[in-house]
């Protein structure tokens, strides 16, 4: 009775579990009923086929899934179970009834054995459900799991084209930026098949410029030195404003006793770093900080801590001569006189007319009395003060101003490939005038200290790497060792190793304005552009000699090319028959070539000269020989 | 860039006797420390574009390099002359007349703020009040914490100041700190 109570019970859950145990029964009823048809003993096959019907009877009758019909089911089952002979009396139809009843006339013993079989199918029925039940649940997950991760895919060209009408939705492109910075930080196991990291990274750049409001040059420069989570992380720290950094100035006053008295006036301060001994900075205040009596009496000047840096740099010596080539608003060149302690010189020099008031008035305010001011473009100041006239020199140059995004926002769209390369060589042509003023043979002296508040390569180490190559100077070390040095190479572009001694300052590392500095010595007042002079003087003897020379070979050269070009071509000839490895395409690309590779060469050559000073002697020869064949000739055409 | 002619330096040098009277010798004749000779030279006066200037000599000589109309400012301007030829003392000169003043005003805290606005110096404000001041003497005015604020012309002398009402006016504002952001282009 139990087993067929049991039975019962799991039958009617699986009644409430609808389709697949129907079809299992189903099965299994079809299953059966070839053996019921060739079943021996007939009570056992009419049980079964009584059984089977009442199980699809019922399933008919009930429907799926209903738990009340189920319940229901299993009172009626129980009935049954209980009391076979009752309940068969007290059945609905006929066909069942007669059918029960004959089954169970037939004697509970074979029922049980029938029972038993039953209970098997069932049971494999309940573990075939449980089954399906378990994957239809994996499968579930998956497809969750894959809605989800799938939810992060490319947005295709059309959502693009929606977006673009609609207006911008902030949440969602912060989601999709947080989303493809965890995709490209582990690409392989993340990405979506069938797209490429340039796909994820041009997504993620049009999204940065919309969100956060950059142009795209900028953000593709950005995105070319960063990888992409400190790129988010540098982003972040250029949306919020650096702390305000005060430096006592020390002609005047010491550092903790401006502390003491600003404290009093109810400024919450503090030192700035242990790098620093005049640097404090300001958390908040009561009072504004920019007028406070004691500003005004000139102990102690505004500046942003990454200012503080250059001059450190540079650390300027008593009774030197030091120059300051774009000194407004004043910061540094008050910083420099401080620390000379008001002796020797120092000339500040800015180029713009109106920044020049805030400049002499900060100087007077702060008690600077070895200054001399004066109002001209940079790169005229070597004339005017002199070569090799001066101990040190600082140069913060003008720059494109992408360090200082936290201060100034129009930076994020205003700058464009063409600004930057104004600037770069607006910088490369006032750090040769810088090193052009130093004495290399100072006692004290000789150096020249570089630095910008942007963070792009080309204003930076290219500007270095030029220098280097321009003038016979050489990089040491800062003194600024909490920096991250300066990029050796960067893209496609290769720089001298020693630039590794440079600095970098971030917001998001330092907490401190985007900033680099270089510090150079000038080891003495060559030029390498001098040293080329003299072998190319050279060149072009030689040239004018073989240009007789090829005149009989190649009168057509003569005529389309220019001096200095086919003087090159022939170097290159000349190159050719010492050399003749080099390979040689044509006449005119070659001499195109040597005018860009003519000065490095020429510096190689300068050893094989003497071979050459030999070969143009005998070439001569050659030549004078060739002329007195030519004079006569040519007196007969003329 | 120019020394200054006579009448030019009669004119200064009473101004400064006003503000630091005998002192005026240590003003001409001190040594200077600027310059990157080793020998100090002394101060001189220069005249550049109606400013006067106060420099060292070895600073003078290099300014010399720099053009007539790119010079801007050398040493210490004390002072400029007005169109109509009149020379007035300004702020920046604070530096050289707190050092060698002779006659000094202490200010309350409270009042100190007043004066940087460019207002007189009335009796409640005053802390403490060197003696022997003439009216029309030079007066620098100094915070309670001996910081320099500024520099004015003595209204009264000092006994008629004890005996003045507390809103009587003390010292005639001439020039002071906050002028360097009040009035920074006019400088």
């Amino acid at each position: 009775m139990a087993p067929a109570i049991a039975t019962k019970k799991k039958v009617s859950k699986k009644q409430s579990n609808a389709k697949p145990p129907k079809k299992a029964m189903k099965k299994n009823s079809k299953v059966l009923t070839p053996k019921h048809d060739s079943s021996a003993s007939e009570s056992e096959s009419e049980e079964e086929i009584l059984q089977q019907q009442q199980l699809e009877h019922k399933d008919e009758l009930l429907g799926d899934s209903d738990v009340d019909l189920g319940s229901e089911s299993e009172l009626s089952s129980d009935g049954e179970g209980d009391d076979p002979l009752v309940d068969d009396f007290l059945q609905g139809t006929d066909d069942e009834a007669e059918e029960k009843g004959s089954a169970s006339n037939s004697g509970s013993d074979l029922g049980e054995d029938s029972d038993d079989d039953d209970i098997e199918k069932k049971s494999r029925i309940i573990d075939e459900k449980r089954k399906k039940e378990e994957e239809d649940a994996e499968a579930e997950m998956q497809l969750n799991i894959k809605e989800e991760s799938d939810e992060f895919r490319l947005p295709t060209q059309e959502e693009l084209e929606e977006e673009n009408l609609r207006p911008p939705d902030l949440s969602n492109l912060q989601r999709r930026i947080k989303e493809i910075v965890r995709v490209l930080s582990n690409f392989k196991a993340l990405k979506q098949e069938g797209s490429t990291r340039k796909d994820y990274v041009e997504q993620l750049k049009k999204d940065i410029c919309s969100y956060y409001g950059y142009n795209e040059f900028l953000i593709g420069a950005l995105v070319e030195m960063f990888p992409a989570v400190e790129l988010m992380e540098l982003i972040e720290a250029f949306e919020k404003p650096r702390p305000i950094c005060l430096r006592t100035n020390t002609l005047k006053t010491r550092r903790r006793d401006l502390a003491d008295v600003l404290i009093n006036r109810g400024v919450n301060l503090d030192p700035l770093s242990k790098w620093s001994k005049v640097g404090l900075v300001v958390y908040d205040s009561q009072v504004p900080i920019g007028a406070t009596p004691e500003y005004m009496a000139g102990f102690y000047m505004l500046q942003s801590a990454s200012s503080f840096l250059p001059v450190m740099a540079l650390a300027p010596q008593e009774k030197e001569r030091v120059v300051d080539m774009a000194a407004a608003p004043g910061g540094k060149t008050t910083y420099v006189a401080a620390l000379m302690k008001n002796t020797g010189i120092v000339f500040a020099n800015e180029m713009k007319v109106p920044r020049l008031k805030s400049l002499t008035a900060n100087l007077h305010r702060m008690g600077v009395s070895n200054t001399i001011v004066c109002n001209y473009d940079g790169r005229e100041l070597p004339k005017v003060l002199g070569v090799n006239a001066v101990d040190r020199v600082l140069l913060d140059a003008p720059c494109s101003g992408t360090g200082v995004i936290s201060k100034d926002e129009s930076v994020k769209t205003s700058k464009s490939l063409e600004d930057m390369q104004k600037c770069a060589h607006l910088q490369k042509e006032l750090i040769l005038a810088a090193i052009d003023m130093v004495d290399a043979n100072s006692k004290s002296g000789g150096y020249i200290v570089y630095s910008t508040c942007s963070i792009m390569v080309a204003e930076n180490e290219a500007v270095i790497d030029y220098a280097l190559k321009r003038r016979d100077v050489k990089l040491v070390p800062c003194g600024l060792d909490f920096g991250r040095p300066g990029f050796i190479r960067f893209r496609e572009q290769r720089f001298h190793p020693s630039l590794e001694k440079t600095r970098r300052f971030y917001p998001h590392v330092h907490n401190m304005d985007g900033f680099f500095v270089a510090k150079l010595k000038k080891m003495s007042s060559r030029k390498p552009g001098e040293k080329q002079s003299e072998p190319s003087e050279k060149v072009e003897e030689e040239s004018k000699l073989e240009k007789e020379e090829s005149e009989e070979e190649k009168p057509s050269n003569e005529v389309r090319e220019n001096g200095k070009e086919s003087s090159e071509s022939q170097s290159k000839k000349t190159k050719k028959r010492k050399f003749p490895s080099k390979p040689v395409n044509g006449v005119k690309e070659n001499g195109k070539e040597t005018s860009e590779s003519g000065p490095i060469k020429r510096q190689k050559r300068k050893y094989p000269s003497k071979q050459e000073i030999s070969n143009a002697r005998e070439e001569k020869r050659r030549a004078m020989r060739e002329n007195k064949k030519k004079g006569p000739k040519k007196q007969s055409q003329k | 860039m120019r020394p200054l002619d006579e009448k030019e330096t009669t004119a200064v040098f009473e101004k400064l006797f006003k503000f630091v009277g005998n002192n005026l010798k240590n003003i001409v004749e001190n040594p200077s420390h600027e310059g990157p000779d080793p020998n100090p030279g002394r101060y001189c006066f220069r005249l550049h574009k109606n400013k006067i200037y106060y420099a060292s000599e070895s600073l003078v000589k290099r300014a010399t390099n720099v053009a007539r109309p790119n010079l801007v400012s050398l040493g210490t301007c004390i002072g400029k002359y007005t169109h109509g030829g009149n020379f007035h003392l300004t702020v920046q000169a604070l530096n050289l007349l707190a050092a060698n003043a002779k006659h000094k005003v202490w200010l309350k805290p409270q009042s100190e703020m007043s004066f940087l606005y460019g207002n007189h110096v009335l009796k409640s404000a005053l802390g403490r009040i060197t003696e022997n001041i003439a009216p029309g003497d030079g007066v620098v005015v100094f915070s309670m914490a001996d910081v320099p604020l500024g520099f004015g012309v003595a209204a009264k002398s000092t006994q008629d100041c004890r005996k003045l009402d507390p809103n009587g006016i003390v010292v005639l504002h001439q020039a002071d700190v906050g002028e360097y952001l009040r009035m920074e282009d006019e400088l």
